[in-house]
């Protein structure tokens, strides 16, 4: 079984490549993945393409030690829920950090990685990941 | 609305049933069912079945029509629905809306997994769906992950200690001993979660549910029908459903579910009832962490005490309020789609005085809590002895 389906993967280029998401003008909320329409406001949202920044802090984290299919060789590997400075939060794989500074409130920044190495024969799906910094 | 009331239960053995099939399980607790609740299949106007994943543990999909061709109940009408591992849950809501509209008088309702017939890693995938695939999985979440990261945003921010997390598994292991049902019918020991390895840290594997074959099955009826056919009902006082954000990242809050709070909110509002006068309570431990999270967003206990509640056994047989007597997810076992409609049974044998030797004494008033994916879904049903 494969965990990147090749439709799923190419849809997904442009955001996981550069954080593209987007914000709501009306109550100033940003959102990553975008959204087609803000939960807040609904019909009186406005909705502008924004880029994420590449910083935040780690909110709550885990270490894997059981992989999915595609993950087996990373193992123990670590996984974190992040906000970035403009508060949105995402889920990303910690990588190139020392494990005793992996802490909640420590320092993110994005980096640029492959994912995973799911499905030898399709596509290889590339994206973000996050290095602890300072 | 019109009241409704469980009339009958039929239950398999959770387990691996390697001799047995997904249909020959789902036949089994629903001709039980039927058996126990006194009527013929001819009574029975619809049903209402739950499955998780199916497709991806054995390669059967429309489980509705397969459900009502099994029970030689051709041709009422069955459907089949998923929510995950709150499947079970969401198809007996659904009955007893159907009940309660006046659309049916009797329905049945089934829950069924087979998750033994493919591998660990197949089974992770499989549940992985419960989760958002294209943000949070695709990234190397997985499901003991995503409750891990709860895990410590609970221990960081109240003091719960991994010991206490273990004490909901040592509890659960021991009331499953007197559960004949029950996957792992031994006590374990703090000590034995502790030295269990890391599955996702600070989750343990012992502080996580088994991959479990099982099916269960429940007959409603009207009230007034209840009344007539069945010598003992138990009525639905309410059942509630909420909804939250598939991807974990995107809570308002990672020390509560959320869709819980509003779904009990509403349950209690419905039955002018409080938490405290629940007497025993059925939650969705698939992790330990999450019956933690429960007996704090059911109002049993304030925030972030949970951990401390079940460490001085305020939630064992004979505590301040019982939770998870049939052994819960953890020991009892989880086959997804069928745990919400297990967890009704266990509501329906303690509030008949039919649990034996798990028996929760003078029990008036019970819940069960049923959680789909890390708690995008909530379903939280509660349950009296109906009154004649
Ligand atoms: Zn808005």
């Amino acid at each position: 079984m494969t965990t990147g389906f090749p439709p799923l993967l190419w849809r997904r280029f442009p955001e996981r490549y550069t954080l593209a998401g987007n914000k709501c003008e009306t109550c100033g909320t940003s959102y990553f993945p975008a959204r087609k329409v803000c939960p807040n406001c609904r019909r009186r949202g406005k909705l502008v393409d924004e880029s994420m920044p590449r910083k935040g802090k780690i909110v709550s984290w885990t270490q894997c030690f059981v992989g999915p299919t595609g993950f087996e060789h990373e193992t123990p590997y670590f996984v974190a829920i992040i906000e970035l400075e403009n508060k949105v939060r995402l889920l990303a794989q910690l990588v190139d950090s020392d494990e005793k500074k992996v802490k909640t409130g420590a320092c993110v920044e994005k980096v640029f990685r492959k994912i995973n190495d799911a499905d030898k024969s399709g596509p290889i799906a590339y994206g973000y990941k996050f290095k602890i910094v300072g | 609305m019109r009241s409704v009331s469980i009339i009958g239960a039929g239950l398999t053995t959770f387990g691996e049933h390697w001799e047995k099939s997904f249909r020959e399980l789902i036949a089994e607790a629903g001709i039980q069912a039927i058996q126990d609740a006194g009527v013929s299949g001819g009574q029975i106007e619809a049903i209402y079945g739950g499955a998780m994943a199916s497709g991806r543990f054995i390669g059967q999909e429309h489980i509705g029509a397969l459900i009502a061709d099994q029970l030689g109940l051709n041709p009422i009408p069955s459907v089949r629905l998923e929510a995950a591992c709150a499947s079970g849950g969401v198809a007996l809501r659904n009955a007893y809306l159907a009940v309660a509209s006046g659309m049916y008088d009797i329905v049945a309702v089934g829950g069924v997994e087979k998750m033994t017939e493919v591998s660990t890693e197949d089974a992770g995938f499989a549940l992985g769906g419960a989760g958002d695939q294209e943000t949070e999985l695709f990234m190397g979440a997985t499901f003991p992950a995503l409750y891990a990261l709860l895990a410590r945003a609970h221990m960081e921010e109240f003091g719960t200690t991994e010991e206490q997390m273990a004490a909901v598994a040592v509890k659960n292991h021991k009331n499953a001993v007197n559960n004949p049902f029950a996957q792992y019918r031994r006590e374990i020991t703090i000590e034995d979660v502790m030295k269990s390895g890391y599955v996702a840290s600070p989750l343990k594997l012992l502080d996580c549910s088994p991959i479990t074959d099982g099916a269960a099955a429940v007959i409603i009826a009207s009230s007034d029908v209840a009344k007539k056919v069945c010598e003992n009902p138990v009525e639905i006082l309410a059942s509630e459903q909420a909804s939250d954000s598939l991807a974990l990242s995107k809570r308002k809050s990672l020390t509560e579910l959320d869709a819980t709070k509003v779904a009990v909110k509403q349950a209690y509002e419905r039955t002018g009832l409080k938490a405290k006068d629940i007497d025993f309570a059925e939650v969705h431990d698939c992790f330990t962490i999450n019956e933690i999270l429960a007996t704090e967003d059911l109002g049993f206990f304030k925030k972030g005490e949970g951990g401390k509640a079940v460490e001085k056994g305020k939630t064992a047989l004979g505590g301040e309020i019982p939770v998870n007597t049939s052994g819960g997810l953890k020991a009892k076992g989880h086959p997804v789609g069928a745990t919400g409609v297990a967890q009704a049974i266990e509501a329906y044998w303690q509030l008949r005085g039919a649990a034996d030797k798990r028996q929760v004494k003078d029990a008036e008033y019970g819940l069960t809590h049923n959680v789909g994916g890390s708690g995008a879904t909530a379903v939280v049903n509660i349950y009296r002895r109906l009154e004649k």
